[in-house]
């Protein structure tokens, strides 16, 4: 079957060392079935990178695979190099506690910890050891003001995170994986469980994060992926079930005229 | 209008089945009405014998007096009141620790050998009769110490609440969503503070159910206390402190003393009394089981009122 | 096959783009028959026709904006309608030089002809013979014959070319025949027009099938890559 993955020259050639992160040659099994297959993907900083394809292509098991979440999973075992400024995290020995500081992430579904809005917010700092009273409400408040979130909620800081309509608690959320101040953010489908003004202004937010982090989602509304993204990948599942990466480039060649034809009847709707 | 075959299907039968409709209704909501009087009527008509018969014996006496021989008026079960709490709270002490950790380990692991054996421990635990696990701590502290204890109740007892307990609180935590895990392990939390700071606190109210389930069996059993705590009709933490003050003990040497001792439960206390062929004691055995009653209730109530003003601050 | 009812309404709208194509062309030939014919009923006739040309262009146009905005089309679909959109455009303003024809007609009034028109009738046929492949072609997506058509245009120029020095020995020979001899190679300039139209049409056929926009020139090669950055 043809694996060929069609990327444009600009996307790659832009000096392999600034990409922010990069995936090499991943595979990814539970137990003896392979869930991802030979993966290539480079990530560029301060951009955001959406992740598209029909149900059950793999593309979930992707995005966790920047942060070694798939390491929950006790049957997940993955191979190749995932690599973050550089240097492999899925190697023995790295800390995966800090890597998971470094590279955050949002969920589908909004998931505030049941306890107040400051301590949603301060729970990630605490973790690290900030404890003075002082710092941690200046680390809350700069995170929810990053999150769009500050004014309003900055009166009722000790009102439980589920008193917040599902859209603040979605930034919430947001404000919570900024306290740790990460590199990258990854967001699985985040807006999909939300109305549509909600889902406009975390597109937005996103659009003003990237500025200072990089971002990769995953998203099955093609609109959003075209609207938000600057860079989309396209994976799909081959013979054996196991998903690949069809094709990557910019989210506007993707859009306006896509290389590969498994990519075109995808965002044409005439597969999906 | 043109109908379709649907309609004009039932069309036919419509007005029979409308009458016939009405009549099942009734019929139907006559018998389960009567079903539900006939369970609910037991629970009132105890209720109501149980106050009756034993609130002639309630006074202020009751509550606050040792027993007194036989004859002599007044007395009461103040003896039986402290001893149902401190071995409750013993109870509690030896059985939710171990308990929580066990459900905490099993939760996270179900499939490992340790797992399996506290699940299949645990189901075997839950229907040991309880006078088995009174012998089986006679035999292991009763025996070697020579002497009946409070604690030897509050173990025997801890071992009654440890299934509950372990059920219902692994049950709560499987209910957690697993996206509040990962949302914790995203941001870097090591696994024991994901389970403290975040799977606990979500899980607590059903946890917190679990327990006072668990709480309101044991201080109602009686078995198990049969060879452990044995009976203490003299039994007042207020003297035992008092005199422990006078006499400079230490802290340590006052609260040994207050379980280390027999005890007398609620429920051991009218096992005795109803038995003794004495109508003072029949009539108390009554009374302590309007109090006793009593006590199970109130706990259930305060529970629910605590759980449902956790659950409102919760919503905001 | 999804997206059935998207792909309906596609095929609408080719259809009713060459509708719209065709009475184009009917509008060219009759305007030059009129003129050969000095026909001036006919004339008034072709002015109306263009009302009917715009009504319909701005119906289509309406349909794509509606498409457009319902549909999210992507890729493929998106260059098509986007070349829908431009390609009614030309054939609005095909249908402006039959009515500048139109109009030439009706101005020279009582006058006779210059001289009885021979290579302009051929230009017309040329041309609508052009638009009317470069429009099958279009629908079809048959970027082959699309790329074929735009070197015919030669030919019409070639016949333009021929037209002019005509007309213009005439007048050296004849100073007064001046305005009637313009006349004429307004007509001769606005079937040269549409012909140069119709390339663009071909290169818009490429376009939709290639994601390419290529001007479509014998000489010059120029080549436009929208994705090229330098």
């Amino acid at each position: 079957m043809e694996t060929k993955i069609a990327v444009s020259k600009n996307v790659t050639e832009s000096a392999e060392s600034r990409n922010k992160m990069e995936i090499k040659n991943l595979s990814v099994f539970y137990r003896k079935f392979r869930a991802l297959a030979e993966i290539n993907i480079a990530v560029h900083p301060n951009r955001i990178t959406a992740i598209i394809g029909p149900s059950g292509c793999g593309k979930s098991t992707l995005l966790r695979s920047f942060n070694r979440m798939n390491d929950l999973t006790p049957s997940a075992h993955m191979d190749g190099e995932i690599i973050l400024d550089g240097e492999n995290i899925n190697a023995s020995g790295v800390d995966v506690v800090d890597v998971r500081r470094r590279v955050g992430m949002v969920f589908q579904r909004p998931n505030p910890f049941p306890k107040s809005i400051y301590d949603n917010v301060a729970f990630g700092p605490r973790l690290y050891g900030i404890r003075r009273r002082n710092d941690l409400n200046e680390i809350v408040e700069k995170s929810l003001r990053q999150a769009a979130l500050w004014e309003e909620v900055k009166d009722k800081l000790h009102q439980s995170g589920f008193s917040l309509s599902g859209g603040q608690q979605q930034r919430l959320c947001i404000a919570r994986a900024l306290a740790v101040e990460p590199e990258v953010i990854l967001m699985d489908e985040p807006a999909s469980a939300l109305d549509p003004i909600s889902t406009l202004r975390i597109e937005e937010l996103m659009r003003d994060l990237v500025q200072d982090y990089t971002i990769i989602i995953v998203t099955h509304n093609m609109q959003q992926a075209a609207r938000v993204s600057d860079y989309t990948a396209m994976m799909m599942i081959d013979d054996h079930r196991a998903g690949r990466m069809i094709e990557f480039n910019e989210t506007n060649v993707i859009f306006t005229n896509p290389k590969d034809k498994r990519t075109e009847d995808y965002v044409t709707g005439r597969f999906g | 209008m043109t109908t379709t075959r649907f309609q004009e299907l039932i069309a036919k039968n419509e007005a029979a089945h409308a009458r016939g409709r009405r009549i099942t209704n009734i019929v139907m909501l006559t018998i389960t009405g009567f079903l539900t009087l006939l369970a609910i009527i037991p629970l009132f008509w105890i209720i109501g014998y149980v106050i009756y018969r034993g609130g002639s014996t309630i006074n202020l006496d009751f509550f606050t007096q040792l027993s007194r021989p036989l004859g002599m008026t007044g007395g009461g079960v103040l003896f039986s009141i402290e001893g149902t709490i401190v071995l409750a709270i013993l109870s509690c002490i030896f059985a939710i620790p171990p308990g929580v950790l066990a459900a905490f380990y099993v939760a996270r692991n179900p499939n490992t050998p340790l797992g399996t054996a506290l699940r299949f421990g645990t189901d075997v635990l839950a229907g040991v009769p309880s006078i088995v696990m009174g012998l089986f701590i006679y035999t292991l502290i009763v025996v070697p110490e020579k002497h009946y204890s409070a604690w030897a109740g509050g173990l025997a007892l801890a071992i009654l609440m440890l299934p509950t307990i372990v059920r219902t609180t692994e049950e709560m935590l499987k209910l957690v969503p697993h996206t509040l895990r990962e949302a914790s392990l995203g941001l870097g939390a090591p696994e024991w503070k994901t389970s403290l700071s975040v799977m606990f606190p979500a899980a607590l109210n059903g946890i917190i159910t679990g327990f006072l389930l668990a709480i309101s069996r044991s201080i109602g059993e009686t078995a198990p206390l049969l060879f452990t705590a044995l009976g203490n009709e003299q039994y007042d933490i207020g003297t035992i402190i008092r005199g422990g003050i006078q006499s400079h003990q230490s802290l340590s040497a006052i609260i040994g003393r207050i379980i280390n001792q027999p005890v007398d439960s609620l429920p051991l206390t009218l096992w005795k009394y109803a038995q003794q062929p004495y109508p003072e004691r029949i009539d108390q055995s009554w009374g302590v089981a309007l109090v006793l009653m009593s006590f199970v209730l109130s706990v259930e109530i305060i529970a629910r009122l605590w759980v449902e003003s956790r659950k409102r601050a919760l919503q905001g | 096959m999804l997206r059935k009812t998207f792909e309906t309404e596609i095929k609408q709208v080719k259809d009713d783009v060459l509708l719209l194509g065709s009475m184009v062309e009917e509008s060219i030939l009759n305007s030059v028959e009129a003129l050969k014919k000095r026909d001036l009923k006919a004339a008034q006739k072709i002015l109306e026709g263009d009302r009917a040309i715009n009504k319909k262009r701005f119906e289509i146009e309406s349909e794509l904006m509606i498409l457009i905005a319902t549909q999210q089309p992507m890729a493929h679909d998106l260059r098509l309608l986007a070349s829908n959109l431009e390609i009614i455009s030309e054939l609005e303003r095909m249908g402006d030089y039959a009515k500048g024809i139109a109009n030439i007609n009706i101005r020279m009034g009582d006058e006779p002809l210059l001289k009885p028109l021979i290579d302009i009738p051929r230009m017309a046929e040329k041309g609508v013979d052009m638009l009317h492949r470069a429009l099958t072609a279009f629908v079809n997506e048959d970027i082959e014959s699309a790329r074929k058509i735009p070197v015919e245009d030669d030919e019409v120029d070639a016949l333009y070319n021929q037209v002019y020095h005509e007309l213009m020995m005439y007048v050296i020979q004849d100073p007064r025949t001046i305005e009637r001899a313009n006349w004429l190679l307004w007509v001769a300039h606005n079937l040269e027009r549409v012909a140069d139209r119709v390339t663009n049409i071909c290169e818009r056929t490429v376009f939709i099938v290639t994601g390419d926009l290529t001007e479509i020139t014998d000489t010059d090669n120029e080549f436009w890559h929208p994705h090229k950055h330098e």
